[in-house]
């Protein structure tokens, strides 16, 4: 072992000099305090949503999985995702790459507005759109004429999804981006590569694991929001019932096994992305330190 | 490849950068772009590189005027000053990545690049580390990696951005005496940028100086120390000491005395003189000469350094004396620089 005066300069590893460290005692209180909130509010909620949904046991439970309605939620909640994560992720990249990389007018106001669905509560977005696009809406008259249906169908949904979620990847990848600079880029246009070849070859992997876990996160949120779509889906079972507006609406109906049957895939999704980013980290972990570092 | 840079600007945000600067660049010449932070040395070298476009004339590479072509058609070597390496590719990557986004014929097949990426690991004495990422190396191993690198595309021009800066002294000294070997062995044309005179005057065939965006004076290592052509040269290469003196018919003159200097071909008028502190004559007697009384003392390794107040206008100089020379605090020495130089007074 080396001398601990010495390794107590070590900033990343986990020991600390004797000077702050607390005592006993106090490290004790405060490891139940974490552990009894992350219990109370997080491990027995999650417990409970399985043990519910399992309540009069497994072919009950697969049996309202199977129900057509139910299924047809799914389908839809797997739409949104597909279509409004890559949305997310071009959209994402091509903000994080302006923002980061160039100078230009309105910067910090377009960084201001990426916030803006953080911190708009998700009811108002939709009904944001159920002002444009309603029939007494701004644009709800010409889509009419031209039998565009938005509200209270997929393409609706689908945007206010993306609306909800286009936070996720632009703001993981900004502050690395800009951590990174254009060293690198200004390194593979001097070495001879394109533009198109410096963004596969070098920019790209650069934030690779920024971007993963950006898209991880925003996978989550599209697959889980409820506010925003409610508005502006109609709750139309088995056309624009997406998954957490079918729990309620089992839910509302007295079907608690339906009801946390769907509500205990959404929580299975929560804990596979958990897992996948925690063995993701594991098994590229000095890849990780080395992208961030250096 | 020789390089010619005529009556280049450079403005940024309409703050010019670069005055009016030109050079020419010898085939097979190792330059050094010399200056203190601020004097557009970087810049110099970017435009140079492409990186940046000139706001006003041209950059010539041989006859041909490279001024408007990008920076991956001048095939230029760079090497940056952090380097820029590829954090996630390996080291043998990172050296044939120039030769892998080639397009066509002109790219080599992959066993090629490798081969090539070997040989140059050999060239920076890095044999065997192809498989490692550029944060499993030291700051000097990564240096000769972003040579490599730039190396690796046969560029017409290599240029190093401070190359030795993020080094401590041990490992500059040595990269400073393998470059100079590298360059001797491959030929490239090569600039590199520095604050650090004495680097660029060991290692340079020509040093170009700069100020504020000019260039003040372009020669040898010898050319540069010796006869420095503006009293800023005089005062940033090497020590210096000066005074305000004045001249009268052929004579220089200190306050009311003469110094014992015969001046014949100077104008009339006050100016500054410039000597260097270890080149000095120790007098005894003072008729003719510069005397002072000891205000300051330093040992500097093998000499002594001293401090001297001239005359009674609080006037301070530096000079050298040998270690074992009798002047103590407030005592007198008197003495005539051997080689001066005099700049009118501004």
């Amino acid at each position: 072992m080396a001398d601990p005066e010495i390794k107590s300069y070590a900033p990343h590893h986990e020991s600390r000099s004797a000077a702050v460290t607390e005592s006993r005692p106090a490290q004790a209180v405060l490891m139940a305090i974490v552990f009894a909130f992350l219990g109370i509010f997080l491990l027995l909620p999650l417990i409970i949503v399985f043990h519910e949904a399992l309540a009069k046991g497994v072919s009950a439970y697969t049996q309202s999985l199977s129900d057509a309605d139910t299924r047809s939620a799914i389908r839809l909640t797997l739409l949104v995702a597909a279509i409004s994560v890559p949305l997310n992720i071009v959209f994402g990249i091509s903000a994080a790459w302006a923002i980061a990389k160039f100078e230009f007018k309105g910067k910090a106001f377009l960084t201001t507005l990426i916030d803006l669905p953080f911190s708009v509560s998700p009811v108002i977005s939709g009904l944001v759109y159920v002002l444009l696009f309603g029939a007494q809406g701004l644009l709800g008259g010409w889509l009419k004429a031209h039998g565009i249906v938005i509200l209270f169908a997929v393409p609706g949904i689908v945007l206010a999804t993306v609306f909800v979620t286009f936070p996720f990847v632009a703001r993981e990848l900004i502050p690395l981006m800009q951590e990174q600079g254009n060293g690198d880029e200004e390194a593979a246009l001097s070495l001879g590569a394109n533009g198109w070849q410096t963004f596969w070859y070098v920019t790209l992997p650069n934030v690779k694991w920024g971007l993963l876990y950006g898209v991880l996160l925003c996978n989550a949120r599209a697959m889980g929001e409820f506010g925003a779509v409610s508005v502006v889906s109609g709750h139309i079972r088995g056309l624009t019932n997406t998954m957490p507006l079918h729990v309620e609406i089992l839910y509302n109906e007295y079907n608690a096994v339906g009801a946390f049957a769907v509500a205990s895939l959404l929580a299975g999704l929560a804990l596979v992305t958990l897992v996948l980013k925690t063995l993701l980290e594991m098994r590229y972990g000095a890849e990780i330190a080395a992208t961030r570092g250096h | 490849m020789e390089v010619r840079v005529a009556n280049v600007r450079k403005e940024f945000d309409r703050f010019p950068a670069l005055h009016d600067v030109s050079l020419d660049i010898k085939s097979g010449e190792l330059i050094a772009l010399l200056g203190p932070s601020g004097s557009g040395k970087t810049t110099l070298l970017r435009l140079i590189a492409g990186l940046e476009r000139p706001t006003r004339g041209n950059i010539f590479f041989g006859d041909e005027d490279a001024s408007h072509k990008s920076i991956q058609d001048r095939n230029v070597g760079f090497v940056f000053q952090h380097y820029a390496l590829f954090r996630h590719m390996t080291v043998a990557d990172n050296i044939g990545f120039g030769l892998k986004v080639r397009h066509g014929p002109s790219r080599p097949p992959a066993h090629e690049i490798r081969r090539r990426a070997s040989e140059l690991l050999d060239l920076v004495q890095l044999s065997g580390l192809e498989k490692r990422y550029p944060a499993q190396l030291s700051g000097g191993q990564r240096q000769r990696v972003a040579l490599a690198r730039a190396m690796a595309i046969e560029p017409k021009v290599l240029l190093l951005d401070e190359p030795f800066g993020a080094l401590d002294a041990q490992v500059r000294r040595e990269l400073r005496r393998w470059l100079r070997e590298i360059h001797d062995a491959t030929g490239h044309t090569t600039v590199f940028v520095t604050h650090d005179q004495e680097e660029a005057l060991e290692l340079a065939d020509r040093v170009v100086v700069m100020s504020q965006g000019r260039i003040e004076q372009v020669g040898t290592a010898d050319d540069i120390y010796d006869t420095p052509n503006s009293p800023f040269v005089y005062g940033f290469i090497g020590e210096s000491s000066s005074l305000p003196v004045k001249v009268e018919n052929g004579e220089i003159w200190l306050a009311d005395r003469p110094i014992g200097i015969a001046a014949p071909n100077e104008p009339s008028g006050d100016a500054t003189l410039y000597f260097r502190p270890h080149d000095v004559e120790l007098l005894d007697g003072c008729s003719g000469c510069i005397a002072g009384t000891v205000a300051a003392s330093r040992r500097v390794a093998g000499t002594r350094r001293v401090e001297l107040e001239i005359g009674g206008e609080r006037q301070r100089v530096e000079i050298e004396l040998p270690v074992d020379h009798p002047a103590a605090q407030k005592s007198r020495v008197a003495f005539r620089p051997g080689r001066w130089k005099l700049f009118p007074a501004a």
